[in-house]
């Protein structure tokens, strides 16, 4: 269990700070549990249920089962770990109607750091206009539970295509373990793993880069894709290079000095990585910069040098590695960071709101051209994190920031960090084109 | 000119280089060079070496790697470094199973280090190692007067209360005053700025040839950063990015603007200023140096191979001789042992301690009484071409912490070499107590 960051939430956690909030109704927010070595998939028992036929069901309790979960027939006295609800042949209101019967016990059941998980199918395979309302309906239900799931719990849907078989496994330990702490209110879709998904890369990636990884999120992600034997080139500006070595070094992996705007980044990173690793398995273009005005204010440079780093550059550099024979090897997964303001909007962020939307179609068009190859790509959009660039903001907007989440609290960049690992991860064969908030159910642009 | 008396050449002739391998020369990192009291005041010459050290690991993915050998050393060592290069390398993230040993010859020490390290990798004794130095005049350390050290070691070897009075009775107030390590040669009493002027006005150096060679180091050094060519040989350390030193917008104007701070009592006019010597420097730098296997075992690119190397010393107490100047001497013995003329030189990299010591270096190649006495050669050694010399910059604007320089002339000369895609270099440093080391290097 790790505290939360900020000052209020560890105030409230207990003592006269937890007796106060409690009277004034204000805001607690649970410390989250996350991942650590050799930890539990569950904090206790799993159940499963389902709706209808529930063709997943079996197979949902036969998987969790093998990664270390506890299945129980009927919620006991045990407070539940997790909730798994098969509502993917859910096709007409009476069996929506059904749902809330064997749901709300088990949701009243969860534990601390519980989880909520419901399985529906792909909107675009449903075959009646009812079975699409129905469907619909889920994401209604998920995002109340979301909201109100107390003490750290949270609740997703992931929507499960026909045929997606084992595809589902992996994000579906992905969304039950403490992998995904700040991931709440979230649509998940799981296609068919791409070919060649379950070949030599199913151990996981060998190499990975990540750019603007000499701090904070960047830094995270790197020593998240370590964990699991990848070697990661951590990248960013000569000047971050202090920090970007210490990086490098704490996560066995190796500093490259690139400034990713140059002409000559795209060539020389494709250069770089076919040389010295005989190509990349993961690109995670992380690298961003703000610069805040109201959009009347905003001069070109402004505006223009937030979309040269945010979005030229992760073009740039995709192409290049694209267009270099052997510089992306088989199966390779991008993963590109975006922003709940990217899909929101922000006042005073139209440059960085325009390219971090702009990402978010490149993954799309991208994902479309690496699904052949058995490769795919997918953005992760944060919500407030608590990084140094946060830690600038005024404190009004990052009191607001932090509290205006399902979750109450700004989450922490090693959270992005899981959420980056997974989607670069064999875990994700049946992910592609897709944005996962990492928000704690943040109420902007939900 | 006047020519010493003549003498047997300094370097005995020796065989054709016969190693059984060459080195490689992968890459090399520094921190930036930081003038002494500025940016580095705090960092011990061990804390500038694990920088250095963690920027060379990161570049080439080194973490937790058991290397053949790192070997290093300081000019100015605190006695409590004993295995300075040790302790360095279990701070880093190297494997701590990384054998180590510290080398010491003045300003040559980071070069004689990669030749040490460069020769067992020939002999297959190692497979990979680092090679460097680092210096911290800021951190220099500062010894008691030797009465008081003498007082004190009789305290402590007093057994009764009458012994301890009587060694106490010895002290007195000037004992007090604490003695700091000065750039002095002990035998002539001279600082090296006396030595190198006094070579200066027996060569004839002009100050104007000086300056012009201080402001071309600069210009050089500038360039080189403009283009990124660093970005691959240094990593910021304590919030600095450049060497310190480096001044971009000097001009031959506001060098000659700079008083004579050496040789002022000498027959001919001073010419040697701070702008034309280099400051006391602090930083660190390193350079990977491995077989070609081990290389391609590792997935890294060969800049470079050392070829053969050459160290001279010449008499500066009795004879007279130029204390900067082996190097005069080391070049043409190590250039014919190995075939080489100086036009086969794509690039010269010649230690500036002082603009004075670089001209004072090739003016006496150029001059054919002193080749034929001298160097027992047939006529004048030849010309060095300025476009080739120095391209990158070097100790006038990067600054020179003294165990450092080597690795840093190492790394950025390997580093030329594999960027022009080919050629031949030499690099030659001079250094304290009349010595000298010079190297080959070849592209790949």
């Amino acid at each position: 269990m790790s505290a939360p960051a900020d000052a209020y939430a560890r105030f409230v956690r207990q003592g006269p700070g937890a007796a106060l909030a409690q009277r004034l109704g204000a805001p607690r927010p649970a410390a989250l549990r996350r991942w650590a070595p050799d930890q539990e998939l569950l904090t206790g028992p799993l159940l499963v249920l389902g709706a209808a036929a529930a063709p997943l069901a079996a197979d949902v309790a036969r998987w969790l089962t093998a990664a270390g979960a506890d299945v129980v027939e009927s919620p006991g006295d045990d407070r539940l770990g997790a909730v798994v609800l098969d509502a993917s042949a859910v096709r007409t209101t009476a069996d929506l109607a059904s749902l809330r019967e064997p749901l709300a016990p088990a949701f009243r059941r969860l534990a601390p750091n519980g989880r909520v998980l419901v399985l529906g199918g792909l909107p675009g395979q449903t075959a009646t206009v009812e079975a699409a309302a129905v469907q619909q309906a889920l994401e209604g239900l998920v995002r109340t539970l979301g909201k109100e799931a107390r003490a750290g719990a949270t609740a997703n849907l992931l929507r499960v295509g026909e045929g997606a078989g084992e595809a589902l496994r992996g994000p579906l330990e992905f969304l039950a373990s403490a992998r995904s702490a700040f991931v709440s209110g979230q649509v998940l879709e799981v296609g068919t793993a791409r070919a060649g998904a379950d070949g030599p890369a199913a151990a996981g990636p060998r190499t990975a880069v990540v750019t603007g990884a000499a701090q904070g999120i960047g830094a995270a992600i790197a020593e998240v894709l370590a964990r699991s034997g990848t070697h990661v080139v951590c990248v960013d500006l000569a000047a971050q290079g202090e920090q970007l070595a210490r990086v490098a070094n704490r996560v066995g992996g190796s500093a490259l000095h690139l400034d990713i705007t140059a002409d000559t980044a795209p060539a020389a990173l494709a250069e770089h990585l076919l040389r010295r690793h005989g190509g990349v398995d993961v690109v995670v273009h992380n690298a961003g910069i703000t610069r805040d005005r109201s959009f009347v204010n905003l001069d070109d440079a402004g505006w223009s040098s937030v979309l040269e780093v945010n979005l030229r550059a992760p073009l740039r550099l995709t192409d290049g590695l694209l267009t270099r024979e052997g510089a992306l090897r088989p199966r390779a997964r991008v993963v590109q960071l975006s922003s709940i303001n990217g899909i929101a909007g922000a006042k005073g962020q139209a440059n960085y709101a325009a390219s971090k939307a702009g990402v978010i179609g490149m993954v799309r068009a991208l994902d479309a051209r690496l699904a052949p190859t058995g490769g795919g790509a997918n953005a992760v959009a944060p919500g407030f994190v608590e990084t140094a660039m946060t830690a600038r903001m005024p404190l009004l907007p990052r009191e607001v920031g932090r509290r205006a989440s399902s979750l109450q609290q700004g989450g922490l960049p090693v959270d992005v960090a899981e959420a980056v690992a997974f989607l670069a991860g064999p875990a994700a064969a049946g992910v592609g084109g897709q944005v996962l908030r990492v928000c704690g159910q943040n109420l902007l642009g939900a | 000119m006047s020519v010493p008396p003549a003498a047997p050449p300094v370097v005995p002739p020796a065989a054709g280089s016969r190693l059984p391998r060459r080195a490689a020369v992968l890459g090399g990192n520094r921190t930036p060079f930081a003038r002494a009291g500025r940016a580095y005041a705090q960092a011990s010459a061990r804390d500038l070496l694990t920088a250095a050290l963690d920027g060379l690991v990161a570049r080439y993915g080194l973490a937790g790697e058991q290397l053949g050998e790192v070997v290093a050393g300081a000019v100015l060592q605190h006695s409590k470094d004993l295995n300075l290069t040790r302790e360095a390398v279990l701070s880093t993230a190297l494997s701590p199973r990384t054998p180590t040993y510290d080398v010491a010859q003045a300003c040559g020490t980071g070069l004689e280090a990669a030749v040490l390290l460069a020769n067992k990798i020939a002999l297959g004794q190692v497979e990979s190692g680092i090679a460097g130095g680092t210096d911290s005049a800021s951190d220099a350390p500062i010894a008691v007067d030797d009465g008081l050290r003498r007082v004190l070691l009789a305290l402590s070897r007093a057994r009764t209360p009458q012994q301890r009075l009587a060694a106490l009775a010895r002290l007195r107030p000037g004992h007090l005053r604490p003695s700091t390590p000065r750039v002095t040669e002990p035998r002539t009493g001279l600082s090296m700025g006396e030595h190198a002027a006094r070579t200066a006005a027996q060569w004839g150096v002009s100050r104007e040839a000086q300056d012009l060679l201080a402001l071309e180091s600069h210009r050089h050094l500038a360039e080189a950063y403009e283009r990124g060519f660093f970005d691959d040989l240094l990593t910021p350390y304590l919030g600095l990015r450049r060497d310190d030193n480096l001044r971009p917008d000097t001009s031959l104007e506001k060098l000659a603007k700079l008083p004579p701070v050496f040789g002022r009592d000498g027959e001919v006019p001073a010419t040697m200023t701070a702008g034309n010597s280099t400051p006391l420097t602090d930083g660190a730098a390193v350079v990977l140096l491995a077989s070609d296997e081990w290389a391609a075992e590792h997935r890294l690119d060969v800049l470079a191979h050392l070829v053969d190397a050459q160290t001279a010393a010449v008499d500066h107490v009795r004879a007279g001789e130029g204390l900067l100047t082996a190097p005069v001497f080391a070049v043409p013995e190590l250039l014919r042992r190995n075939g080489w003329t100086l036009d086969d030189l794509d690039l010269v990299e010649i230690h500036e301690a002082f603009a004075s010591t670089v001209l004072a270096t090739t003016a006496p190649w150029e001059d054919e009484e002193f080749c034929r006495t001298r160097l027992g050669l047939d006529g004048a050694l030849g010309t060095i071409d300025r476009k080739k010399l120095n391209v990158a910059g070097s100790s006038l604007a990067t600054g020179h912490p003294f165990a450092a320089t080597g690795a840093r002339i190492l790394a950025t000369t390997a580093t030329l070499l594999a960027e022009r895609g080919g050629g031949r270099a030499l690099i030659s440093i001079c250094a304290a107590g009349g010595q000298g080391v010079a190297a080959l290097v070849e592209a790949p």
